[in-house]
C-alpha cells in the first residue's frame, strides 16, 4: 500500500505539474495562429528553447513510467479513478502557480472527486 | 450547433470515452504480463524497459491513448471545451466497467460508489467556465 500511494502521488503530481509547466511554457511561446508547415517548424524551434517545456516533458515522462509501474501490481479500476485527483492538484497549482481564479462550483466538484477517491481507496475487495 | 456538427461531436466523444479507458485497460493488462518491477540496478531497469516495450498490449494501449488524444484535439477544433470536457467524467465509469468485464477485477459496492462520486465531481469541475483569469468569458 505505501509503495502504491507513493507511485500514485508521482502519477498525479508529476503529471499535473508537467501540464502546468507545458502550459506556462506555451504561454511564453504565444498563441499559434498560422498552421503552415514553415510556421509550425518555427514554433517547434521556439518551443524546444523554453526550459519550462523540457521540465514539463520530464515530469510527464516521470508520471507515465510511474503509472506503468503501479499498474504492474495494482488494479486498473483502482489506479485510474485515483488519478482524477489531478483535478484537485491542477486547481491548486493553477491558483498558486498561474494565478488563476477557481470558482466555488469548481471547488465543489474537486471536493466530490476527493471524497470519491477516498471511497475507491477504502473500498478494497 | 448545427445537426451535422452535433452528430460529428457525439461520435468523437464516443470514440474518446471508448479509446481513453481502453488504452488504460490495455496498459494494465500489459503491465500485469510484465510483472512486478524491481529497480535495484541500472541493468535491471534497462531489462525492464526492454520487456515493457516488447509487450504487445503496451503498444496497443499507447496506440489507443494516442487515438484518444488526437480525437480530443480534433473535437476541440470545432466544439466548445465546456461541451466536450464533461464527457471525460464518463471515462472513469467506463474504466471501472472495462476493468471488471475485460480484466475480471473484483469491484466492491463501495468502490462503485466512489467511481460514481468521482464521475459527478469531474462533471461539475469540467462544466464550470475554463477561463477565469479575465476577459469577456471571465466568471
Amino acid at each position: 500500500m505505501p509503495r502504491e500511494i507513493v507511485l500514485l502521488f508521482f502519477v498525479v503530481c508529476a503529471g499535473t505539474m508537467g501540464e502546468l509547466c507545458i502550459s506556462r511554457g506555451m504561454k511564453m511561446v504565444g498563441e499559434v495562429r498560422n498552421f503552415s508547415p514553415r510556421n509550425l517548424l518555427y514554433v517547434i524551434l521556439q518551443v524546444i528553447r523554453v526550459k519550462w517545456i523540457w521540465l514539463g516533458f520530464s515530469l510527464e515522462a516521470t508520471a507515465f513510467f510511474s503509472l506503468l509501474w503501479v499498474l504492474s501490481f495494482a488494479n486498473v479500476s483502482e489506479v485510474v479513478p485515483v488519478t482524477s485527483m489531478s483535478y484537485a492538484v491542477g486547481a491548486l497549482g493553477g491558483k498558486l502557480f498561474l494565478r488563476e481564479r477557481v470558482t466555488r462550483e469548481r471547488w465543489t466538484g474537486i471536493l466530490l472527486v476527493t471524497v470519491g477517491v477516498i471511497l475507491v481507496l477504502i473500498g478494497r475487495s | 450547433m448545427k445537426s451535422h456538427l452535433r452528430v460529428k461531436t457525439y461520435f468523437a466523444i464516443l470514440l474518446m470515452i471508448i479509446f481513453g479507458p481502453l488504452g488504460n485497460v490495455m496498459l494494465g493488462k500489459g503491465m500485469k504480463r510484465v510483472g512486478e518491477i524491481s529497480v535495484h540496478s541500472p541493468a535491471q531497469i534497462f531489462h525492464t524497459l526492454v520487456t515493457i516495450f516488447s509487450t504487445t498490449e503496451i503498444w496497443i494501449g499507447i496506440t489507443f491513448l494516442i487515438t484518444f488524444f488526437l480525437t480530443y484535439m480534433l473535437v476541440l477544433s470545432w466544439a466548445d471545451y465546456t461541451f466536450v470536457q464533461p464527457s471525460s467524467s464518463v471515462s472513469y465509469g467506463m474504466v471501472a466497467l472495462l476493468s471488471h468485464f475485460l480484466l475480471r477485477e473484483a469491484i466492491t459496492p463501495l468502490r462503485w460508489l466512489g467511481v460514481l462520486v468521482i464521475c459527478l465531481g469531474v462533471f461539475i469541475v469540467s462544466w464550470t467556465p475554463p477561463r477565469t483569469t479575465g476577459g469577456p468569458n471571465a466568471a
